[in-house]
């Protein structure tokens, strides 16, 4: 292993993100805020409570994992698409380093931001709602392991991708559904006994099922099957990334 | 000499079937600066890049200072210093930072002595807290060749290091490479430029479609393959080639002022006196000689054409 390289990278990316600080801090703020508005507020108040949590609250994991989810997909697939367009990965495809280190540095950093924004996200709910968390180490753990593996997805996104259009593609067309139909801003058992069914095929339900159940212990799904779907998709993740680096796909003729 | 970089056999093929490098076998010596010239398309950045990692040697192998590309690409990277052709810097980064970036990425442990060394050097100490997007693109190749220098390699790979360059920093360039060479870095340079080549390597290899059709000291290079040429100028004026002259490769020259002969410097007899003594003999007065050799330039466009041929 070559720490000093993981280091360097992870440095240089938290830089890029730390050179947007006041964007990064008060876009999440700001969004996080409308969602209490809209959801909390407006629509909240005609809900009252979902299974004894009031809505404002019911939605917060959700809400965090929305974002942390697609911010970790984007730093990532960016963080890694930046230096193919301008063709700065020479330096990273010439360097002393293997794809785990290319991978810790750069998905590391994604995670963090990702992390960071989740945090912030939290924090702001505070403010709105009564926040309770039962099992914070879950939701730790929960939080950590959402931003690893969809910083990771992130990554192959951004290997995969042949330009600007192609990465808002996945995070567009497939992450925003499957997480707005992942029981963010709702119960699935609210659903139609289909819809329900159907809602199973959906691996971000069983993500935002299990951080929910560390806030208030409420799950759709058992919380052990919402651990090996997190962790069984890391480990897809990992393993196709370790697939391109062994292939060279789409970054080493 | 030793030789610090072992090129076996090297082939490249693309997935459709192009074939960049056709079984390139050459060893670069420790502490030179060899120059590879080849017209666009020959190989030459191939031929880099596969030494260097971004591409895969479909065959072949490739040993740095003993370490293999593959099997020890740690060992065998950590000596290479690459400057690519393109400029490629992250747009909003400082200068220093990108080039720490790039000691880091290396391996190395944080030095800002010696980076402020290669910053003083190259020029760049000034403008080291600049953003890059701010800097002219003479200044951006400057960072390109810090960021491959931060690791302190043995071999530097510069392709095409003064593409697209003005003259001023194209000497400035020359200055850089020299000073390496008397630190000890062993330097490989792709041009097109000839000139280039001429100025500053102490040995030329010449690719074409993906072969290496000679590598040569420089000036053995010129010796062998030049023609020279002798220029006597004349008192008179001529409007013909008197008869007592008239051979081959003789041409009137400078609106018939002056007799251009070319002669080959490899033959036992360059003719030189025999035509000195015919200019005598016609009753001619010599009013200035002069020699001229033929430049890289001319030998480079032959063994290029040669190649051609024998391929068609």
């Amino acid at each position: 292993m070559n720490p000093t390289a993981i280091l360097a990278i992870y440095k240089f990316e938290m830089a890029r993100f730390f050179r947007t600080l006041t964007q990064s801090f008060l876009s999440p703020v700001l969004s996080t805020s409308l969602y209490f508005v809209v959801f909390g507020a407006a629509i909240g108040s005609r809900i009252d409570q979902v299974d004894g949590v009031s809505y404002g609250a019911f939605i917060v994991p959700g809400l965090v994992m929305l974002s942390v989810m697609t911010q970790a997909i984007s730093n990532a697939s960016f963080g890694i698409y930046f230096p193919k367009f301008i063709g700065t990965i020479y330096e990273l495809l010439s360097a002393p380093v293997n794809f785990l280190e290319i991978v810790c540095g750069y998905v590391g950093a994604a995670a963090t931001k990702a992390l960071f924004i989740g945090v912030v996200i939290l924090v702001t709910s505070y403010f709105f709602v009564d926040l309770q968390i039962q099992h914070p180490l879950a939701m730790v753990a929960f939080l950590l392991l959402t931003c690893l593996s969809f910083a990771l997805l992130g990554f192959i996104i951004g290997i995969w991708a042949g330009s600007f259009e192609q990465l808002q593609l996945v995070p567009l067309m497939v992450i925003t559904p499957l997480v707005f139909l992942g029981g963010s801003f709702y119960s699935i058992s609210m659903l139609p006994p289909v819809w329900q069914t159907i809602s199973y095929f959906n691996p971000v339900v069983y993500l935002i099922s299990g951080f929910r159940w560390s806030f208030y212990g409420l799950a759709d799904v058992p919380i052990g099957l919402s651990l090996l779907a997190i962790g069984g998709f890391t480990l897809a993740c990992m393993t196709v990334i370790w697939w391109i680096f062994k292939t060279g796909w789409r970054i080493r003729s | 000499m030793s030789a610090i970089v072992e090129i076996n056999a090297l082939r490249k093929s693309y997935a459709d079937g192009f074939e960049a490098l056709k079984g390139v076998t050459l060893s670069i010596l420790d502490g030179e600066i060899l120059a590879l010239l080849g017209p666009n398309g020959a190989g030459k950045t191939t031929l880099i890049s596969t030494i260097c990692g971004i591409a895969q040697p479909t065959s072949g192998t490739v040993r740095v200072a003993g370490h293999d590309i593959i099997d020890d690409f740690r060992a065998a990277r950590s000596l290479i210093g690459l400057v690519p052709q393109e400029v490629a810097l992250e747009p909003f980064e400082k200068v220093i930072n990108t080039v720490r970036f790039s000691r880091g990425l290396f391996g190395k442990p944080r030095n800002d002595a010696y980076i402020e060394e290669i910053l003083k050097k190259l020029s760049l100490w000034d403008k080291r807290n600049n953003q890059i997007n701010a800097l002219s693109g003479g200044m951006k190749r400057r960072v390109l060749i810090a960021k491959a220098l931060a690791h302190e390699p043995r071999v530097l790979f510069l392709d095409e290091p003064t593409a697209g360059v003005d003259v001023e920093l194209r000497r400035d360039m020359w200055n850089i490479v020299d000073e390496l060479k008397a630190s000890g870095v062993t330097i490989i340079l792709t041009t097109h430029y000839i000139e280039e080549a001429e100025a500053i390597a102490d040995r030329v290899g010449v690719i074409a479609k993906g072969e290496l059709l000679l590598v040569e000291d420089k000036a053995t290079l010129m010796r062998q393959m030049g023609k020279k040429q002798i220029l006597v100028h004349l008192a008179e004026t001529l409007t013909d080639i008197p008869a007592a002259l008239d051979r081959d490769r003789v041409e009137l020259a400078e609106g018939g002022t002056a007799l251009l002969y070319t002669y080959d410097t490899r033959a036992d007899r360059t003719g030189i006196t025999q035509l000195l003594n015919d200019v005598a003999a016609s009753g001619l007065t010599l009013r200035d000689v002069e020699t001229r050799q033929s430049s890289l330039e001319e030998i480079f466009v032959d063994l290029v054409k040669d190649a051609q041929e024998d391929a068609a």
